[in-house]
C-alpha cells in the first residue's frame, strides 16, 4: 500500500491518575504537510505529542510510522523513528555552544570533531534558511536562536517528522515570520510537521490542515483552505456550558484599584506587560482572560509589590469610602489614592492596604509546604503582637475556623500542608487570604486542578467577598467560568490589554478572538 | 639562582603535586554534579592503602622488586580510594543522601581508617614512627638517570619521582577528555543540566557513578604520592593529609574547574605555602600566617567569580543538587 | 509525578512516600543504628577477636565505667551538642555552614588570648563574661562574612565557610607559636595552670557543671527560638522557599545575615566553653573535627535540639568506648572515628527508607501521589 501517512496514531488514551488527558484520540500526520494541532490550554495537545516523542507512555495506543507499527518508549525510540519534538521549555546546556548542544548524547563513530559538526550544521541551515552560529554559547543567545538550535538538533539527528510545541509563544512577529519560512522550506523537502498552537492567525497562515482537540477529545480535522477563524473558534471552545454560578449584581461599586500604563520587564528584559491600564471596582469580580503567559503572573505580582515596574507605571489604590460596607475595617488613607508601586508587601500592608493574593504557585509561594495549617495561617501576620515570640493562639483558632468552614481534610492542624490534596491546599490558602478581610482580592488560576465541588466552594467564596464590597480580580483559563463568574472580563494578549468586555453580555467567541487576535483598542468599561 | 630559591621551587612542586591529584579527582567528580567533600578522607584511604600494600609486600619479601612495589601500592591506593568514591556514590546517587553530609562523613571515616591502620602498621613495624617502606619509596622517588644531573635545569625539572610528571600528563589528558571527547561532553552536560542530558539519551546515573569513583581514585593518588614520596614511605598521624585534602578542594575553586589551571594553581599554592623559606628573619609564628595565603587567595577567587558572574567560570550548574527523573 | 515513562516497568521502582508516621520513621532509624552497631561489633571483633558482647561491655565501661569517665562522656557530648545547636538555625535556613570548625577556633583563640593577657587583671567571673562576649563577637564575625557575600553576590557559602576554617586554623597556629609555653613545645600548655584564672569554677561540686548548664540553656533557648519566636519562624519560611518568604514580606538578605550571626556566635561560645571550661589551652585541635561531626548531628536531628542531645550522646558514647577498647588492646584512638563513620553512614542511608518506598515489579503498591 502506498502510504502517504508519516504517522498514524489510533485510539490514544492517556490518564494521569484519575484525570483523562487524552480520550481515544486518533490522528494522522501526512508527509509534506504542516498540521496544526489546535486547542485551549489543557485540551491535551502537548500530552498527545509527548507520547510521540517518548516522554510519556500511553495507556492505550497504536502508532504506525510510515505504515509500520512501532512502540515508542523513550526519546531514543522516537529519534529512531525519525520523530523529533521541539519542546516549549528548551532542553539546552547554557554554557555549551550550539554545536556542542547539537551533538550531545549522540553515539557517532569516530572522535568528536566539532569542525565537521559545524560544517554539517551550516549545511542544514543553508538548506532550510536558518541562521545560526555553531560556536555561539547558548547563554548568549536570544530565545529565537535557542529555538533554532533545538530545531537543528532534531534535524541533525535525521528527523523527518517534527513536532513544534507552541513555537511562536516566545517569538516576535518578525521571528515568527522567519520560522514559518523555514517550516515551509522543510515542508517542500518532504518533512512532516505538527505545530501545536492556539493562535488562529498562525494556523491560517502556515498550516495545510487543522486538527482540533477539546478537553482531551478529538473534535475533527479540516483543510485550512476550507475553514476560517470563526469556525475554528467554535470547534475549539465548543458550545457554552451552563455552570449555574450564582452572580448577584452589586449596585454600589466603588473605584478601588487604578492601573495606569503598567509596563514590566522579565529578567531577560522582555516586556511581559506593555502599557496595561484598567480599573478594578469594589463589589465586582474582574476576570482576566488570556492565553497563559500573556502577562497575568506579572500583573498580579507587580500589584502585590513583588515585582518592579518600569518608570511611568502606576498602580493607585483608592481606600473604601465611609459609606462602603467594608469601610469600617480599613484604615482610611489619603483620599487622592495611594501609589502602590515601589512599595514592598510589608510597606503596602503598613499603609493600611489589605491586599489578599492567591498566587498560581500555591506551595512554592503562597504557603510553606513543610508547615501545618496553623503555621501557614500566620505567614503574613506573624509579626503582630508585642515581643519576640509568636502568638499561635489566634492562628490556631483561625486554622480551626478555616478547616471547619471550608471542610479542609487534614489529619491535624499541624500536618505539613504539602501532604494535603490540591483542593485542600487551595482551601487553606484562600481561607487565609479571605480571613484577613481584604479590600482587594487577587487570585491566579484559583481552581486549577481542583475537583468540581471545591471549585464551586471557591466561586462562592469569591462571590461572597464581592458582595461585601471587595474588589476581586480573578485570573482564569476556563472561559465558561469567566463568563459566568465575573462581572467584567479584561483580556490580555501578549502583555497588552486587547479588550475589556461585560461578562453578562459577551460571548465565548468574542473573548476567544480577543485572546488570540490582538487589537490595539485599550477600551475602558 | 640561589640554592634557597631552587629548594623553594622544588618544595612547591612536590607540595603542589599532592593537591593537584586531589583537585583533579575532585574536578572530575564535580563535573558530574557531585560535590564530594570527602576528598581528605579519600586521600587518606589512598595513602594508607598504598602504604599498607607495599609494607606487607616488603615485610614478607626480603628482596622486594621495585616494580612489584610500585604496581601493588599504586593499584591498592587507587582501588581503595575508588571504593570510597563508590560508597559516596551509592549513598548520594542511589540512596539520595545529602551530598555535603555524606562527604563530611567520608572524611571522618577515611581519616579514622587511615590513622587507625597507620598506627597499627607502626606498631607492627616496631613502634611509633617506625614504619618505613624503603624499597617502594625509593621506587617512587627514582629520577630519570642522567637528566637530574643536568645542573640547574636538572634540579628544577628532573629531580622528581614519576608521579610529578604523571600528574601533569593526567591534567592534560583530563583537559582533552573534558573538552574534546564525546563522553567528556556528555559528562559535563550531566553536571550542568542532568534533565537535558537525560533527554538526550545520556545515562545520568552511570556517568555520575563513573566520574565519582574514577575521581576518587585519582584523588587517592594524592595520598599515595604524599606517603611514598613527600614523607618518604612513612606514616604520621598528624592530620596533614586532611589539611592538604581541603586545600585540594580549594584548588578546584581556584582552578575554576579546569584541570590545566590546576597544574599551575597547585604549584602556586605550593609556592604560597613555602614562600616563608626565602623570606629572611621570620619567626615560626609568622610562618603560620604565610600558610594562610592559599586559603585567602581561594576566598578572593571565590568572591571574584561570583561578582563577575562569567558563565564559564562558575561551578557546574547542578553541583550539589540531586537528580531524580521523576521530580521532573 | 511518578508516571512510568518506560514500556516495561523496571524491576525496582522507587516511589516518594507521602509521609510517614513518626513512630515508623524512628523505628527505621533505630534499626539503622542497631545494624551499624552490629557492623561496628564485627569490625572490632575482626581486630581484637573479642566476643561482641564483651566489646559492648567494654564500650559501656569506657563511656560510663567510672564517675570520671561518665563526666568526660557528658562533657564531650555537651561540646558536640553546643556546636550542633549553633548550626541548627543556619541549616534550617538551608545555609550550608561548613565553617563551624573555624568559628569554634576563633572563639577559642580569643578566649585563650584574654585568659592569658588579663588573667591576673580581672576577677574570674568578670573575666569569664569578657571572654564569652569576645568569643561571641569573633564567632559572629566568622559567620557573618560568608553570609554577607552569599546574600549580596550569591557567593557559594559551602566553599566560603570551608575556606574560613583554614584561615582560622592558621590564626590559631600563629597564636600557638606566639604563646608557646614552654618554648619549643609547640603548644600553649595549660593557661594559668597554677592560678586557674579564667577557668570555669566548679558548679554544684562538679568540674563540668557550668559546661552542662550553659549548653543546656543554649539547647532550650534554641529550641524555643526556632519553634516559638518570630525570627525562628522567618528562618523556617526562608528555608522552605525564598519565594514564599518574599510573598510574606520577609527580607531574605537580612534574615540570612542575622541567622548566620547567631549561628557563628554560638559556635564561638562553643570555643569559649572548650577553652575556659575544658582544656584551658588552645591548639589547632581545639575544634577537633567536631565542627563537621556536629553538622551531621544537626542534620540527622532535623534541627530539633532535643533530638540532638540523644545523637550527641550516642556518638560520644561510642567514641569514648572505642578509646577504651583501643587502650585495652593497645590500638589507637582513631578506631572511634571509624565507628562514628560507620554509624553515620547507616543513619544517612536510613533516611532513604524514610522518604522513599521501593516497589518490586509485579507487586502493585498503592500509587505514590
Amino acid at each position: 500500500m502506498e502510504n502517504t501517512y508519516a504517522i498514524q496514531m489510533k485510539h490514544v488514551t492517556k490518564r494521569f491518575g484519575k484525570v483523562v488527558a487524552n480520550d481515544d484520540v486518533s490522528l494522522d500526520i501526512k508527509r509534506g504537510e504542516i498540521l496544526s494541532l489546535l486547542g485551549e490550554n489543557g485540551s491535551g495537545k502537548t500530552t498527545l505529542m509527548n507520547m510521540l516523542a517518548g516522554i510519556y507512555f500511553p495507556d492505550e495506543v497504536e502508532i504506525l510510522v510510515n505504515g509500520t507499527p512501532v512502540t515508542i518508549a523513550s526519546p531514543k525510540d522516537a529519534f529512531a523513528c525519525g520523530i523529533g519534538m521541539i519542546h516549549q521549555h528548551f532542553k539546552l546546556v547554557d554554557i555549551f555552544t550550539a554545536a556542542e548542544n547539537i551533538v550531545l548524547g549522540l553515539h557517532e563513530e569516530g572522535k568528536l570533531d566539532l569542525k565537521a559538526v559545524s560544517a554539517r550544521i551550516t549545511d542544514i541551515c543553508q538548506r532550510y534558511g536558518f541562521v545560526i552560529d555553531p560556536n555561539k554559547k547558548v547563554y548568549n543567545m536570544s530565545v529565537s536562536e535557542k529555538q533554532t538550535v533545538e530545531i537543528v538538533k532534531v534535524l541533525y539527528r535525521g528527523a523527518d517528522i517534527l513536532i513544534l510545541d507552541e513555537p511562536t509563544a516566545v517569538l516576535t512577529p518578525q521571528e515568527t515570520d522567519r520560522l514559518f519560512d523555514v517550516m515551509r522550506n522543510m515542508k517542500a523537502d518532504g518533512k512532516a510537521m505538527v505545530i501545536i498552537t492556539h493562535k488562529l492567525n498562525e494556523v491560517m497562515e502556515v498550516s495545510d490542515r487543522v486538527a482540533v482537540l477539546r478537553k482531551g477529545r478529538y473534535i475533527g480535522d479540516v483543510a485550512t483552505a476550507d475553514t476560517n477563524p470563526q469556525k475554528l473558534t467554535d470547534m475549539m471552545v465548543g458550545h457554552a456550558v451552563t455552570l449555574n454560578i450564582d452572580r448577584p449584581l452589586v449596585e454600589k461599586r466603588h473605584l478601588r484599584l487604578e492601573v495606569r500604563d503598567l509596563t514590566v520587564r522579565t529578567g531577560e528584559g522582555v516586556k511581559a506587560l506593555d502599557g496595561v491600564s484598567f480599573q478594578a471596582f469594589g463589589g465586582e469580580i474582574l476576570g482576566i482572560a488570556g492565553i497563559s503567559g500573556s502577562g497575568q503572573k506579572e500583573l498580579l505580582e507587580s500589584i502585590a509589590g513583588l515585582r518592579a515596574a518600569e518608570p511611568g507605571s502606576h498602580v493607585i489604590y483608592h481606600p473604601p469610602a465611609p459609606d462602603e460596607p467594608i469601610a469600617g475595617q480599613h484604615v482610611p488613607v489619603d483620599r487622592a489614592g495611594e501609589e502602590l508601586l515601589g512599595k514592598t508587601p510589608r510597606q503596602i500592608h503598613s499603609i493600611g492596604v489589605s491586599m489578599a493574593f492567591v498566587p498560581e504557585d500555591r506551595l512554592g509561594m503562597g504557603l510553606v509546604g513543610t508547615m501545618g495549617m496553623t503555621d501557614n495561617m500566620m505567614l503574613k501576620t506573624y509579626r503582630s503582637g508585642a515581643g519576640p515570640l509568636l502568638d499561635r493562639k489566634s492562628p490556631r483558632e483561625l486554622a480551626q475556623r478555616v478547616k471547619d468552614e471550608l471542610d479542609v481534610l487534614t489529619p491535624s492542624l499541624n500536618t505539613p500542608v504539602r501532604r494535603l490534596s490540591g483542593g485542600n491546599v487551595q482551601k487553606v490558602l484562600v481561607g487565609r487570604e479571605i480571613a484577613q478581610e481584604p479590600s482587594v482580592l487577587m487570585t491566579a488560576y484559583a481552581v486549577r486542578g481542583l475537583d468540581i465541588n471545591t471549585s464551586y466552594t471557591i466561586y462562592n467564596l469569591l462571590t461572597a467577598e464581592k458582595c461585601k464590597g471587595v474588589a476581586v480580580i480573578y485570573v482564569g483559563e476556563d472561559l465558561d467560568v469567566l463568563l459566568e463568574l465575573c462581572d467584567r472580563i479584561l483580556v490580555l494578549c501578549g502583555g497588552q490589554v486587547s479588550g475589556v468586555v461585560d461578562a453578562r453580555t459577551t460571548t465565548k467567541e468574542e473573548v476567544g478572538l480577543l485572546m488570540t487576535k490582538f487589537r490595539k483598542e485599550a477600551s475602558q468599561a | 639562582m640561589s640554592d634557597q630559591i631552587i629548594r623553594l621551587l622544588q618544595s612547591s612542586i612536590c607540595f603542589g603535586t599532592v593537591i593537584m591529584y586531589g583537585a583533579m579527582g575532585e574536578i572530575l567528580t564535580e563535573k558530574s554534579g557531585n560535590l564530594n567533600l570527602g576528598v581528605p578522607g579519600i586521600m587518606y584511604l589512598g595513602g594508607i592503602s598504598g602504604l599498607a600494600a607495599s609494607f606487607f609486600y616488603e615485610f614478607n619479601n626480603p628482596d622486594p622488586s621495585r616494580l612489584v612495589c610500585l604496581v601493588i601500592s599504586f593499584l591498592a591506593a587507587f582501588g581503595a580510594a575508588a571504593l570510597g568514591g563508590l560508597l559516596y556514590s551509592f549513598l548520594t546517587i542511589t540512596l539520595r543522601a545529602n551530598q555535603n553530609v555524606t562527604g563530611l562523613t567520608l572524611t571522618i571515616f577515611g581519616g579514622g581508617v587511615a590513622n587507625f591502620f597507620g598506627g597499627a602498621l607502626n606498631t607492627m613495624a616496631g613502634g611509633v614512627g617506625q614504619i618505613s617502606v624503603a624499597a617502594t619509596s625509593a621506587a617512587y622517588r627514582a629520577t630519570i638517570p642522567g637528566l637530574s644531573g643536568l645542573g640547574l635545569v636538572g634540579k628544577l625539572f628532573f629531580s622528581y619521582g614519576f608521579m610529578v610528571y604523571l600528574a601533569i600528563v593526567l591534567a592534560v589528558v583530563m583537559h582533552w577528555y573534558l573538552s574534546r571527547t564525546r563522553t567528556g561532553l556528555n559528562l559535563r552536560a550531566v553536571g550542568e543540566n542532568p534533565a537535558t542530558a537525560d533527554a538526550a539519551g545520556i545515562n545520568v546515573t552511570r556517568n555520575k557513578y563513573l566520574a565519582t569513583c574514577l575521581g576518587a581514585g585519582i584523588s587517592g593518588l594524592g595520598g599515595l604520592y604524599y606517603t611514598m614520596d613527600y614523607i618518604k614511605g612513612t606514616w604520621g598521624s598528624d592530620g596533614t593529609i586532611e589539611s592538604l585534602g581541603w586545600l585540594a578542594v580549594a584548588l578546584v575553586i581556584f582552578a575554576m574547574w579546569r584541570p590545566i589551571n590546576a597544574i599551575w594553581g597547585s604549584y602556586l599554592f605550593g609556592l604560597l605555602f613555602w614562600v616563608y623559606l626565602v623570606i629572611p628573619g621570620l619567626a615560626r609564628k609568622d610562618i603560620e600566617l604565610f600558610k594562610m595565603l592559599p586559603y585567602l587567595v581561594t576566598i578572593a577567587v571565590l568572591i571574584v567569580i561570583s561578582l563577575r558572574k562569567k558563565r564559564e567560570n562558575q561551578p557546574p550548574a547542578s553541583l550539589g543538587l540531586p537528580y531524580f527523573r521523576e521530580d521532573r | 509525578m511518578t508516571q512510568a515513562t518506560q514500556h516495561k516497568e523496571p524491576l525496582l521502582r522507587i516511589v516518594k512516600r507521602d509521609g510517614i508516621a513518626r513512630p515508623k520513621a524512628y523505628a527505621i532509624r533505630l534499626i539503622a543504628v542497631l545494624l551499624s552497631l552490629v557492623v561496628c561489633g564485627i569490625f572490632i571483633y575482626a581486630i581484637t577477636k573479642l566476643n561482641p558482647v564483651q566489646v559492648y561491655e567494654a564500650i559501656f565501661d569506657g563511656a560510663f565505667g567510672t564517675n570520671r569517665r561518665s563526666w568526660v562522656t557528658i562533657r564531650d557530648a555537651m561540646m558536640l551538642l553546643c556546636i550542633g545547636v549553633g548550626l541548627a538555625p543556619a541549616f534550617k535556613m538551608k545555609f550550608w555552614n561548613i565553617g563551624a570548625e573555624g568559628q569554634i577556633l576563633i572563639g577559642g583563640v580569643v578566649t585563650a588570648g584574654i585568659m592569658k593577657a588579663y588573667g591576673s587583671a580581672l576577677p574570674t567571673p568578670a573575666l569569664l563574661v569578657v571572654m564569652a562576649l569576645a568569643s561571641i563577637l569573633c564567632g559572629c564575625l566568622w559567620g557573618v562574612i560568608p553570609a554577607v557575600f552569599k546574600s549580596v553576590w550569591n557567593t557559594n557559602e559551602t566553599l566560603f565557610t570551608l575556606m574560613m576554617n583554614y584561615v582560622a586554623i592558621q590564626i590559631t597556629s600563629y597564636c600557638v607559636a606566639l604563646w608557646e609555653n614552654p618554648v619549643g613545645s609547640n603548644s600553649v600548655g595549660i593557661i594559668n595552670q597554677m592560678t586557674a584564672y579564667g577557668h570555669f569554677p566548679k558548679l554544684f561540686g562538679q568540674t563540668y557543671g557550668l559546661n552542662v548548664l550553659l549548653v543546656l540553656l543554649l539547647t532550650v533557648g534554641m529550641y524555643i527560638y526556632l519553634k516559638y519566636s518570630k525570627q525562628g519562624y522567618e528562618i523556617a519560611v526562608v528555608g522552605d522557599s525564598e519565594n514564599t518568604a518574599r510573598y510574606a514580606g520577609i527580607n531574605v538578605k537580612k534574615v540570612t545575615i542575622r541567622t548566620m550571626a547567631i549561628s557563628g556566635a554560638i559556635c564561638g561560645i562553643a570555643g569559649f566553653i572548650e577553652v575556659a571550661g575544658v582544656s584551658h589551652t588552645i591548639s589547632t585541635n581545639t575544634a577537633g573535627g567536631r565542627g563537621f561531626t556536629a553538622i551531621i548531628v544537626a542534620w540527622l536531628a532535623q534541627f530539633n535540639t532535643f533530638v540532638m542531645i540523644l545523637i550527641s550522646f550516642l556518638l560520644v558514647f561510642l567514641q569514648q568506648g572505642a578509646i577504651q577498647i583501643a587502650t585495652q588492646f593497645n590500638l589507637n584512638d582513631y578506631a572511634s572515628e571509624i565507628i562514628t563513620g560507620i554509624i553515620l553512614f547507616f543513619i544517612l542511608s536510613s533516611e532513604f527508607f524514610i522518604n522513599y518506598r521501593v516497589i518490586l515489579r509485579n507487586r502493585k503498591g498503592a500509587d505514590g501521589k
